[in-house]
This record gives C-alpha cells, structure tokens and sequence, in this order.
C-alpha cells in the first residue's frame, strides 16, 4: 500500500491503494467516483475510459501509480458551474443513449476527439470511437452527437471571441 | 415458453440439498422454471399473485402535487420509465415533468413476472392507464362533492381540477392532502383514444437523462453500502466440473479476507477490490472436466437429442396434407438454416450488492425479473420471501440475459458469512462463461410452389433454438410448423426476440429462394402471398424508402429485403451490402421499416428499433460462441466480436402510427429482420446463399 495523492477533476485527492492497482478500480472502489464503468477490465469496450492530461486512456489498464502526477479527468469533470459541456450537451440532445452504461466513456472519448479535431469528418469520428462499444447499438446517434457537438463548440468559442 | 426459461439452477447449497424435499412439503417452494413465461400476458396476475385493485398501489400524489407511480416492471434502456410517465400523465391530465416512477422494488411495487416479452407496454401500459383514469375520475368526484357540483360539468386539467362556470379550481393535491387514492378500480373505466393524445404519442427525451451523460446515474455495480466488502467468485476451470481439491491455506492468513465454502460454492470476500482479486487468485483448487462436445458436433447433437424420448413425431394430417401439397408444386426446395450460441453481452455485467440485517436480506442487483431473485433467494436461504427486498437500479441493459439471480445468490451467500454488506460484480470472462447463452438451432424448411408463384406447401422444424415466431405469416393451404426442443451442451435461455431471429432468418432466406428460383421479383413474391395488410404496409414502407426495384446495385453491391411479425410489432428490413474481391462483406445501407400500433413515445420507439436492427448485425455476420470440452474459447472482447462505430452502415427508420391500433411492445421484434435482409443482400451480390448464423464469422463469406 501506498499514499497517492491524485489530480483529479481539479481537485487533489489522497488514496491509499497498492501501485499496481488499476486507475479504475482505485476511482470506484476507493474514491467512489462510480462514474467511470467497468465493462471488460481488458481495454476492449472503453467504458473506463477517462483523460489523463487530456489523452483517452483505458482507466482499466492503467497502473493508479503511473499517474500519481497527471491530470485526471472523469466523466464528474466536466461540468462547469453547473453547465453541461457541449460534448454532454450534444449527448442529451441527440439522445445518444439507452441504458446509458457506455455514455460516460463516449462522452469523453469524444471530449478528446473534438480536440483533436474540432470539425471531424465521420470518418474521423468512427476511427477515433472505434474502440468504445455500445451494445444497445446506439452508434448512428452517437455519430450525430459528436457532430452536433463539434457544432455547439464552435458556437462556444466564437461568443467567447466575441 | 419453457425452452427460454433457465432449467438450471446454478447454486444449490449443502443446506437445501438436505432439506430439499422438506421444503417442497411445506409448500413453500416457488418454482422458478417451466411455464412461467405466460403468466401475465393477459394482463393479470399469476398463481397466487393477483394484481392489486388499488388505486394507492400504483399511483399516489402528494400535497405538492407530485405523482408517484408504482411498477414492478424495470428500466433496462428500453425507456419505459418515460413512456410509461407519458401515458400516465395522460390519464391523470398532469404535467409530465410531475411523475416520478418507482420500479422493480419488492417492497414498493406491485408483483411483476419481469420485465420481458415485449410485455411492458401492452400490458403495464393499459394497467397504469385504468388506474390513472380512476385517480382521475375520483379526483373530480371529490372536488364535486366539495362545491356541491355536477361531476360531468368539471375539467380536469394540468393537475388541477376546475369550475369553468363559478371558477373555483383547486389543485390535485389540495384535493388529496397526500392522502392514499383509496378507489378500487371495477369494470373498464374509460381510456383516452389514441387519436386525442397530448402528451403520449410525442416525442419525449429519456427521463433523468443528464444523470447519464454527468456520471450520477447509479447502476447496480455502483451501489456503495457501509462496511461493505467486496466479492470474488471462484470458478470451475469448465462446465459440469466437480471440484478434485482445494486448497485456501494461503488466502486464510490474508488480513480482512472471510473465505466461503459451502459444497463446490467457493468465494472469498475482502475489505477491498484489489484484496478480494488477490484472495481469489491465491486459492489453489483443481477441477475434474469431463470431455465435452465442440462446435464441431453441435448441429449433429441437437438433432439428435431430443429432450424427450421419441421426440420425433408420428406422421399427423398435417403432414399429410403437405406431402400431397408438395407433389402438386411445380418447384420444391428443401433447404436447412444453423444459428450458433450467441451471448448477450450487456456492457454492464451481473452485479449485486446484498445486506443481512439479522434475517432480512436486501440485495441491490441488475435482473429482469425482481421478484423471481427475491423467490430465489429465499428458498436458498429458506426464509419467507417477505424477509427479501429486491430492488433494482436502473441498469447497463440485458437484452433478455438477466432473468436469472445467480450473482444476487453469491453475494448474499457471501455477505452472510462476512457479517458485512457484499458488492459482486462479474468480470467480463465470468459474464461470458457462467450466464446463459441465445439458444443454437437447426432448423429445416421444405416448401413447395406454383410456377406462378402461388406458395402451396410449407414444413418448418425448429430444433433446439425455440418456437417464437415458428409460423409463417404467409397464407399457404397446407403447412406444418414444429418445435423440437432438444437437450443443449451450454446453459441457455432468454435472448431479445427469443428465436424469432432464427426462424425469420430461416423463413426469410427460403422465401428469397424460392422468389430466385421462380425468377420473380422478391418482394413481389412476398406481396402475392400476404395477406395481412400491416405486414404488407410495412414491406412497403421501408421498400419505398429504400428505393426498391427502383435503382440497381453497384457493382459487388446487393439489395436484400426482409420482413415479419411477432409480438405485436411489424418490420420489414432492406440492406445494402458490399462484397469485395477478397469476399469480406460491408453492410453499406439499412432501412427498416415499423409498426407496433398507436407510438407512445415517437423518440424512444426511434431509437429501440434502431438499436435492434444495429444489435443484429452482430448475430448476423460474426457474433458466435466457440467451445469445447466445457469452456467457452472466446470469453473476452478481444475474441467475440461485437457490432462496432466501424460496422455501422448508414440506417434510416420508418414509423408507422397506427392511433387506431393498440400499443404493442417495441424492444425486440425490431432485431428479427436485419440477418435475412443481409443473407438475401449477399446472395445478390454474389450469387453465394449462405445459410448460417453467422454468415461472416471470419469477416469473409464462404460458400
């Protein structure tokens, strides 16, 4: 067992955990920031997924000791005050869910991906979600969401310019 | 429908071995098995479970007022907890925002069977409907009383029930105070025709939907208890195994670990997740496998073990009328269809958290059938049900995988030992390997018609998979339709749509055949045979769309269509594939057409159907179980491939509003057209009929 002290959400917390437990057994079981979702524990659906300094990782494949000094953010980060980001925003308009278990990794898969890519082609945003699975098979809303999203982004920024 | 219920119980503790038979004579026994699944498909009750009559059971309104509903039916990602809202509101004229739906507690609600069957909006519709419209009524009754009034000359409105002439008004809860509705419901009060509805019949956005786009929503596997310990399972290394030795010296020593044994149930339970991997994986146990058959041998095996001796049929009339039917057929087909064990997959695992106090038992857990887990649970521990609250969160979905209560089981068998409150979730592997799968199947179709493309005689036999949706909707004089259920060599059950899938694939591929053979068009064949006009109307409609018989198929595409009926919902399916040089298929374009009578909620019947059809492309082209000798060898994500962003071909969906028709459930029937519309797409393309689920397994197609 170890003391981390983690930054997460803005936030810095204590955990003490063994290093070699994984981020998302750390966040849900210790810290109780349940949502991050397990689905494989392999890295294969992405439902873990979460940003560290801003990149996608699979929370479930990464050693809790190998970020003691990043930024973490998770799906209860990315509100501010209160609003909705426009990823989260674009996600509720398009209703881009069913059971919802997959959302909090595609919200921030897609968080990354507008980043990248603030006006993605959807060949851009199919190669950049592949790796995260929603069996309810909701991906054609998905797609709609993360354009919809690029679109209130842009809206975003251009009246913050303003 | 036995075949889909799940025989096998998975548990049976020392304990209820030696006092089996004495619970059986004392009448306590609640049987989980055969027959069950009809219960509720007219609306009422089962056994000794008759529906509430009470008003107070289902609605309640409080002095601000707010409306509680009450269902034993759950919320999966079907959205029935907002359809369900809207079609109250409707009858009790309140806001929609002002319902809130308690479901699937067992202390809360009324007995439910289970949320399955498609049953949740043409059953618990109409029942939420008749009790809201009697609230309703009662509420203008008492205002009536109040003001000395004519009951017929009030409105009921907004959640207030008002005057028009002296103008007096006063809110729903001013009427009640928060007081039980103490009505009883007797007779048929009168419902709101589809035709007149505001609120239902409109498109409504998923109830708490921003808790699931923030993280806040809590699943199952996020419930959190004080003190609460975490569960690890210890499995046999495959099925029907017996446990040879074992050995838990090592884990014994570690701090903060309780190990349980009770027979071959081993678990350990630990004051962390990480502790609680480690425990397990320190337990030395060696398992006695017998040999078991392969996917090799599986068709060979169902069609030759019957689950009955003499399974086989004597020759009846009907295969009489159809052996003399087919000898006056111009061209005769007799062809056979396989589909292959395929998982449900839900991307939220079996989860459950359970809580002892004293002899009362709470468990947290995802399951379609709430109060089927509580009966289960307490015939394991043999206490009386009513010590057992089941209560289920909303979950991470199911798709007909979570009738059972196996996880619930071990997490209270384990939290009972610990003396502390116990969260199990199942990995990835576990959920693969000890669930239960969509049955497999071999079915045989043999089918004769007339040059002028008039179908004269059909025989189908359905081996194993199931009957759901065994008869074919296309008019034929003489036809003989059978299920044969067979013994299986994995554990089976419930799967979304059951073996409609399977017997449409089947059914729906023939007829592309034998549409082929007669060198006819094949939708034109379907037509000439229909007789239903819903059936028909959506054929048309996604035909329509598709742009049918209208445009040809690029070179190495194919169009495809299909179509059927069961539980209610219509769908007919068009598909565009691509099939490359090197034969690896690409699923380019979907239409699918839908009717399922008046459409509560237009957004959420969108997005089921889209959802079924986009889950069918799994089934279709690659999803299939690989096992041998009792292990599954494709227990992970990494090896059982399912639907991607990247298999995604462009889908558009048809709605069909029938205001005129009753409302039919919406979750599965959706998922039956997309494998015969690809299957008979391919045989466009290329010439090659595949007649295999799935037809794509490696990514190429085979002849």
């Amino acid at each position: 067992m170890n003391d981390f002290l983690l930054r997460i959400n803005g936030s810095e917390m204590r955990v003490r955990a063994p290093g070699d437990e994984s981020l998302l057994s750390v966040l849900r079981n210790r810290l109780h920031l349940t949502g991050t979702k397990y689905g494989c524990g392999e890295g294969q659906c992405a439902a873990c997924t979460v940003l560290i300094d801003g990149q996608p990782q699979r929370s479930c494949l990464t050693q809790v000791s190998s970020v003691a000094h990043a930024r973490i953010t998770t799906i209860e980060g990315l509100e501010s005050s209160g609003a909705l980001s426009p990823v989260q925003q674009a996600f509720l308009e398009e209703e881009a869910f069913q059971c919802g278990y997959c959302t909090p990794g595609m919200v921030l898969a897609a968080t990354a991906l507008l980043r990248e890519h603030p006006h993605p082609s959807e060949p851009e945003i199919v190669k950049g979600m592949d790796g995260n699975v929603c069996r309810c098979g909701t991906y054609p809303r998905i797609v709609a969401a993360v354009k919809r999203a690029a679109e209130l982004q842009s809206k975003g920024d251009a009246s913050h310019a303003g | 429908m036995p075949v889909n219920e799940i025989r096998e119980r998975v548990h049976w503790f020392e304990l209820d071995r030696r006092d089996f038979l004495k619970l059986c004579g004392g009448g306590l026994l609640v049987v989980l098995g055969g027959g069950t699944g009809l219960s509720q498909e007219a609306g009422h009750g089962f056994r000794e479970h008759e529906l509430p009559k009470e008003v107070s059971a289902w609605v309640h309104i409080d002095e601000d007022g707010r409306v509680t509903i009450f269902t034993g039916k759950v919320e999966i990602g079907q959205n029935i907890r907002t359809s369900l809202a809207q079609l109250v509101a409707e009858e009790l004229r309140v806001p929609f925002d002002s319902i809130t739906a308690v479901m699937g507690d067992t202390d809360l609600t009324p007995w439910d069977m289970g949320t399955f069957g498609s049953r949740s909006t043409p059953t618990m519709g109409p029942q939420l409907r008749t009790m809201a419209s009697t609230a309703r009524q009662m509420l203008v009754e008492t205002a009536a009383q109040r003001w000395k009034a004519d009951p017929a000359t009030l409105v009921a409105a907004d959640g207030r029930v008002t005057n028009p002439k002296s103008r007096q008004s006063l809110t729903y809860g001013e009427i009640t105070h928060g007081e039980k509705l103490t009505q009883t419901v007797s007779g048929d009060p009168p419902l709101t025709p589809a035709i007149d509805w505001k609120i239902a019949g409109k498109p409504h956005f998923k109830v708490d939907g921003r808790d699931f786009v923030t993280g806040k929503h809590q699943y199952p596997s996020d419930i959190v208890r004080q003190e609460m310990m975490f569960g690890k399972m210890l499995r046999p290394s495959g099925f029907n195994a017996t446990l040879a030795s074992l050995d838990t010296s090592a884990v014994e020593k570690l701090p903060g670990v309780k190990v349980v044994r009770d027979g071959e149930f081993v678990g350990v339970a630990a004051d962390d997740a990480f502790i609680a991997e480690q425990a397990l994986a320190a337990i030395q146990a060696k398992w006695d496998v017998p040999a078991q058959i392969s996917n090799k041998e599986l068709f060979d095996y169902l069609r030759n073990n019957p689950e009955r001796e003499n399974g086989r049929p004597q020759p009846s009339s009907e295969s009489e009328s159809v052996s003399q039917a087919m000898a006056s057929a111009d061209v005769k087909l007799d062809q056979q269809y396989t589909v292959q064990y395929i998982a449900h997959a839900p991307l939220e695992p079996r989860a459950a958290v359970a809580e002892w106090n004293g002899d009362n038992l709470t468990v947290w857990t995802g399951t379609q059938r709430p109060f089927a887990v509580r009966d289960e649970l307490a015939e394991t521990f043999r206490i009386s049900p009513t010590k057992v609250r089941v209560i289920m969160p909303d979950m991470g979905s199911a798709y007909g995988g979570k009738h059972t209560g196996e996880c619930a089981v071990e997490a209270a068998r384990l939290a009972k030992a610990a003396g502390k409150p116990v969260k199990l979730v199942w990995t990835r592997e576990e959920e693969f390997t000890w669930a239960y799968l969509r049955p497999a199947g071999w079915i045989e179709i043999r089918s004769g018609v007339r040059r002028d493309g008039t179908l004269v005689a059909w025989e189908h036999h359905n081996y194993n998979s199931g009957p759901s949706a065994i008869d074919t909707p296309y008019s034929v004089a003489a036809k003989l339709t059978e299920f044969h259920p067979t013994k299986s060599p994995l554990r089976q059950g419930s799967y979304r749509g059951l073996a409609a899938t399977a017997n449409h694939f089947a059914r729906e591929s023939h007829m592309d055949e034998l549409a082929h053979a007669l060198n006819m068009d094949p939708l034109e064949f379907r037509m000439k045979n229909l007789n239903d006009p819903r059936l028909c109307a959506v054929f048309q409609a996604a035909a329509e769309k598709f742009g049918w018989g209208k445009t040809k198929p690029a070179a190495g595409h194919g169009f495809g269509i299909a179509g059927g009926v069961e539980k209610g919902g219509y769908v007919a399916t068009c598909a565009e594939v691509e099939v490359n040089s090197a034969k690896k298929v690409r699923l380019r374009r979907v239409v699918q057409a839908w009717e399922s009578g008046a459409i509560v909620n237009p957004n959420g019947l969108r997005n089921q159907t889209m959802g079924a059809a986009v889950q069918a492309i799994g089934g279709a082209l690659f999803e299939a179980i690989e096992f041998r000798d009792g292990r599954i060898l494709n227990p992970h994500f990494a090896q059982y491939r399912v639907p991607r962003f990247s298999d995604m071909p462009e889908v558009e969906i048809v709605l069909i509003d029938r205001k005129d028709l009753p409302s039919a459930g919406a979750g599965e029937t959706g998922i039956v057209g997309l494998a015969p519309a690809v299957g008979n797409a391919i045989f466009a393309a290329t010439g090659m009929r595949l007649r295999e689920m799935p037809m794509a397994a490696g990514g190429e197609v085979k002849s």
